[in-house]
């Protein structure tokens, strides 16, 4: 039970906006600790398991790449391409995006998108310029939440498509371990089921996306009849 | 055979570029702790398979102190200003997304047809890895094209992925840091705690009762450890497998999808989940560190009612 200790770290931290690096440390030196490991095990055990998920941390060898492609004018180039187009709303361009994004991923194209290779450089100036498009320059906090709401599209679309494919990690997860308790379940099975799911996932984020069109008009509205 | 580790070199050459650029950058007041922090990762991704576990222990602390004391400052490297952009936008027109579409293409089609691919007898590729090395070998052909077709100075990915892993900062090893913190709360038990107080405390006499917590429980367990999988085995165990499926006969395939499922409602609402929700706050410059999870809550809370409906709706019936 006291290893709930290391839990009740990581929530108190994070409520209390300590920075996170040093949560996870004290997180993982009062869990370690609680299980009865002395500090130098905990340490080797927390190296070790640093070492082994490196590949987390790998995705970043996109950046020099992203970052050129934006010294020569990637981000105004995807505005441009929104400028050209008549009807584009914020809303509109994201539900396009998270049907795309959920279809591939449901492929198991789950590498088609992502918050550094597709949000940054191409989603996020796209959904600012349609939206300066039709309320003209936007006030800072307007253009922060549109550049969130590229983000939680990206997340959304998805968690809640790559269940569908056969092969994704989380599928053989369940059935490995389902396997383990001697319960035998087919990859089909269980990504057929995530089917529901995903509908309801593309009708609710659709709508909350198709409800911000609604509130970004209000908004500009409100604004434009202040300045008169 | 390519594995991992061409992966890992080529990420440890980029941090420890990162790292001798910034040591370089006068305009930066903080400039050796930038230094140092990209220095210490690059020796990670270098040569971490060649320190012991207690060597590397000593980094990642040493990674911890810097970016959590405040050590990292922001580089500013010369990069083109808005209007060279624009400019340049105009004139190059649509084939600048060539190359940040290469990307992933080369990750699909490594993905698709590199996986049984053989040299002589040996495998291409590592197949487990496949998506992952793929992605790289992606990164490097895209580098490769853009370098030819835009012919920057040499250094220019350097300093511009430096400006860009700055913006980030020190929650670019967030992720990694909280998967492992993910395995030492699984070395001391953590996971079989929540489950005995899920059970010893909450009613789950009744099909929908069992059913609500066990998706209930997905959702603020996988918030709390910021990982479906480190939440699924344990909920499944305590709540899934012996109440749902054993006890009231509920069709375990659904169980598990849907259970899964219910657990990424709880991902969308976490700073523990650093990938998917404060690493994009840093790339896109919002003010607010959990400016993003903001914007996910309401999908989140509806999606996880949805999935509690579905599931006892055709976990009994099927």
């Amino acid at each position: 039970m006291l290893t709930l200790l290391g839990v009740a770290v990581v929530v108190i931290g994070f409520l209390i906006r300590l920075n996170p690096l040093l949560v996870i440390a004290a997180a993982a030196l009062v869990t370690g600790l609680a299980a009865g490991l002395n500090p130098v095990d905990i340490l080797a055990a927390f190296g070790k398991a640093f070492n082994d998920n490196r590949y987390v941390s790998a995705v970043w060898l996109i950046l020099p790449l992203i970052g050129l492609l934006e010294r020569y004018g990637l981000q105004e180039r995807a505005r441009l391409l929104i400028a050209r187009l008549r009807g584009v709303t914020v809303g509109r361009l994201l539900l396009v995006y998270f049907i795309i994004r959920q279809a591939a991923a449901s492929l198991g194209l789950t590498s088609l998108g992502g918050q550094a290779q597709m949000v940054r450089p191409l989603i996020a100036p796209m959904a600012e310029a349609a939206a300066e498009q039709e309320a003209g320059p936007l006030p800072a906090e307007t253009r922060f939440r549109i550049r969130a709401e590229a983000a939680a599209t990206d997340n959304v679309a998805l968690f809640f498509g790559e269940d569908i494919f056969l092969a994704i990690s989380s599928i053989l997860l369940i059935k490995g371990f389902l396997e383990q308790s001697g319960v035998i379940v087919q990859p089909f099975e269980l990504s057929v089921w995530a089917i529901p799911t995903a509908v309801l996932a593309l009708l609710i984020h659709g709508t909350r996306l198709l409800l911000l069109d609604r509130k970004l008009r209000r908004e500009a509205a409100a604004k434009s009849g202040g300045a008169e | 055979m390519i594995t991992l580790d061409f992966v890992y070199l080529l990420a440890g050459l980029a941090f420890a570029g990162f790292a001798a650029l910034s040591f370089f950058d006068r305009a930066n007041r903080k400039r050796l702790g930038n230094a140092a922090f990209w220095g210490l990762l690059a020796a990670s991704f270098l040569f971490g398979s060649r320190l012991g576990d207690t060597a590397n222990g000593v980094l990642v602390l040493a990674l911890i102190l810097l970016g959590g004391f405040g050590a990292l400052g922001q580089g500013k490297p010369a990069t083109t200003s808005t209007e060279e952009r624009r400019a340049s936008a105009i004139l190059r027109g649509n084939w600048l997304f060539v190359p940040a579409l290469i990307v992933p293409a080369v990750a699909l089609l490594g993905t698709l047809f590199l996986k049984t691919a053989h040299l002589g007898a040996a495998p291409l590729l590592d197949a487990k890895q496949v998506t992952l090395i793929s992605l790289a070998i992606g990164i490097v052909l895209a580098l490769a094209v853009a370098m030819l077709w835009l012919k920057p100075k040499l250094m220019a990915p350097l300093q511009e992925g430096r400006r860009l892993i700055d913006t980030i900062g020190w929650a670019a090893i967030l992720p990694q840091l909280l998967a492992s913190l993910g395995a030492i709360f699984a070395l001391s038990g953590v996971g079989q705690a929540v489950g005995i107080v899920a059970t010893r405390y909450l009613p789950l006499d009744r099909p929908f009762e069992a059913v609500l917590v066990y998706c209930v429980g997905m959702a603020v367990f996988t918030a709390v450890m910021g990982n479906a999988f480190a939440a699924f085995p344990v909920m499944t165990a305590a709540i899934g497998l012996p109440l749902i499926v054993h006890k009231f006969g509920g069709n375990p395939a659904i169980m598990g999808a849907i259970g899964m499922l219910s657990g990424f409602c709880g991902t969308l609402t976490t700073p523990m989940a650093a990938n998917f929700n404060i690493v994009p706050a840093a790339l896109l410059e919002l003010p607010d560190r959990n400016g993003v999870i903001k914007v996910q809550l309401p999908t989140a809370g509806l999606m996880l009612m949805a999935n509690t409906a579905l599931m006892y709706a055709l976990v009994f019936r099927f």
